[in-house]
């Protein structure tokens, strides 16, 4: 019966947090400026360069793919990681750390809307910048190309629940080290480029980011010549994405469980303008 | 003379300001890697990419265009997100705009000097990534052969008039309540599109090319190339001389600082009136 209540109460949470984030797709209409034209733009600069060396056409493909992941990696950061510190800025942490629930109720509610709002908006940019940069996918192992995707998903975003418990304890260095992350990973995830380009082994290094391996199993489902410039075959990244899936669900249900506790004691749970 | 020394006195005190805020944050060398470590990622998905696929990898003649051109971008982000995100700082995350607009300061120059931090370690990182550039993936710029004054002119007028377009979306951020978070950040993204930074502005559609020949930055970049490398990218500018590349930067210049210094007393008015300068949105 316990066990029971404790359930319901989660899934009532992550509910919840869910909602906000779902709803504002709605009733914030603005997004679709500023999420979807302007990384629009962003995909455009990339693929006139690969226009402007003469790069065979499947290159337009992998920046719009890539565009459309960069979503993911920026609701990762300034949604999820961030998120903790500014919910202290606007005194709401203290009210989530009172509440009778799971603080991983909380980050997975986070999650969830995150990733429906932001699978509407990469959808879009997939579908505009397919159409405008005349991209051809060639989608025949379905399965397999599901099964990154939401395995990159549930790494990124454990990932993002990692990074929320850590900030955890930030003040504005919360808000500069997400800055700080933000174009670095864009190199290292391979975003504009396949990720084979950096080194077999700094690859590799690169590969704890999921982004790097779920982007690079995509491409080779995706598109025809892109596994000769894959890194792995996808059967063994997406074992990889599944192990990283359960190592930053675990790393951050323990720092949530561990960070929660040096804040309080340590009073920076509710210390903001820091 | 008092609002002279007045707007000086705003400029220097928020200068240091704004240095206290980019940089307290943390110790001197997280806040180097911080600096430069942005910008040179940015750079090195250019040089990856050119590594990938264009013939002739980064020996290839259109790399070091590319990579000046690039490099000297950092400016804008910087000094567009400086300048505005001011506003939104003291506004949104320190509730201090109110006693700003209290205090003796001229806020033009306030705003101006938020932005200064900005550009300093701007400054730093244009220089680092053009070091590397040089010393790191070969680029040949010959020292000898720089153009001393026309990189000079090209790059104090061209900051002045990215600080007026700052000053520009600093009044649209005293007026909005949602994204204006990303306001310099987004304005700066389709910037880099349209003015040729990574790419001549030859290869965009006519529509589009248009557009890029509006933008002062186009010619900003185009002076700095010819300045630093010898030739511009762009076979559109090329019939114009370092004189009149020079000539149509000052102008626009001048055009922007008329224009953003109109629109901010125009929003500083109605954020008066419609009560926005101590508006907290807690979006």
């Amino acid at each position: 019966m316990k066990l029971r209540r404790e359930v319901e109460v989660f899934l009532r949470t992550v509910k919840g947090r869910a909602y906000p984030r779902i709803v504002g797709l709605q009733r914030e209409k603005s997004w679709l400026f500023f999420d979807i034209v302007l990384p629009l733009l962003q995909v455009a600069a990339f693929v006139f360069i690969y226009r402007a060396i003469q790069a065979p056409p499947e290159f337009a493909g992998f920046v719009v793919l890539g565009g459309a992941m960069v979503a993911y990696w920026m609701n990762v950061l300034w949604s999820m990681a961030t998120q903790l510190y500014w919910e202290k800025e606007q005194g709401n942490l203290a009210l989530y750390i009172m509440a009778p629930t799971s603080r991983m109720a909380i980050l997975l509610g986070m999650a969830v809307g995150g990733i429906v709002a932001t699978t509407f908006r990469a959808a879009v940019v997939i579908l505009v910048g397919s159409l405008i940069f005349q991209v051809s996918f060639t989608i025949e192992r379905i399965p397999e190309l599901i099964g990154v995707f939401l395995l990159t998903l549930l790494a990124l975003y454990g990932m993002g629940m990692l990074f929320s418990s850590l900030f955890l304890l930030y003040g504005r260095e919360a808000w500069h080290m997400a800055n700080l992350l933000q174009e670095p990973v864009f190199l290292l995830s391979g975003f504009y480029f396949p990720i084979r380009s950096l080194g077999f082994w700094t690859a590799l290094g690169a590969s704890i980011i999921p982004s790097t391996l779920g982007l690079d199993a995509m491409r080779q489902l995706l598109f025809p010549s892109a596994p000769q410039l894959g890194l792995l075959a996808v059967e063994y990244e997406l074992a990889a994405l599944g192990v990283l899936s359960v190592l930053f669900l675990w790393f951050a249900y323990w720092a949530l469980r561990y960070m929660e506790d040096l804040a309080r004691r340590e009073g920076r749970l509710t210390v903001r303008g820091q | 003379m008092n609002h002279q020394r007045e707007g000086i006195r705003s400029l220097r005190m928020s200068t240091w300001l704004g240095w206290r805020i980019e940089s307290n944050w943390t110790d001197p060398l997280l806040f180097a890697i911080y600096s430069i470590a942005k910008p040179m990622a940015g750079a090195l998905i250019l040089v990856f990419m050119y590594m990938v696929v264009a013939q002739g990898g980064l020996k290839n003649p259109f790399f070091p265009q590319i990579f000046v051109g690039n490099a000297f971008y950092i400016y804008v982000g910087s000094v567009l997100m400086g300048v505005s995100w001011a506003i939104i700082d003291d506004r949104e995350h320190y509730g201090m705009l109110k006693y700003i607009y209290t205090a003796p300061l001229n806020i033009y120059f306030y705003v101006l000097g938020r932005g200064v931090a900005k550009t300093l370690t701007a400054t730093a990182a244009v220089l680092i990534t053009l070091l590397f550039g040089i010393f790191v993936l070969g680029i040949q710029i010959d020292v000898a052969g720089i153009d001393w004054i026309l990189l000079v002119l090209s790059l104090a007028v061209g900051l002045l008039g990215l600080a007026f377009m700052g000053i520009l979306l600093g009044g649209v951020s005293l007026v909005t309540a949602r994204h204006n978070y990303f306001i310099g950040e987004a304005v700066a993204g389709a910037l880099y599109f349209l003015c040729g930074a990574v790419f001549p502005i030859d290869i965009l559609p006519k529509v589009l090319q248009l557009f890029g020949q509006a933008l002062p930055l186009t010619y900003w970049l185009e002076a700095l190339r010819r300045a630093i490398l010898g030739q511009g990218s762009s076979q559109l500018l090329a019939s114009l001389s370092n004189e009149a590349l020079l000539g149509i930067l000052a102008g626009s210049t001048l055009a922007l600082g008329f224009i953003s210094v109109a629109f901010y007393r125009w929003a500083e008015h109605r954020a008066k009136e419609k009560g926005l300068i101590d508006m907290q949105t807690a979006y």
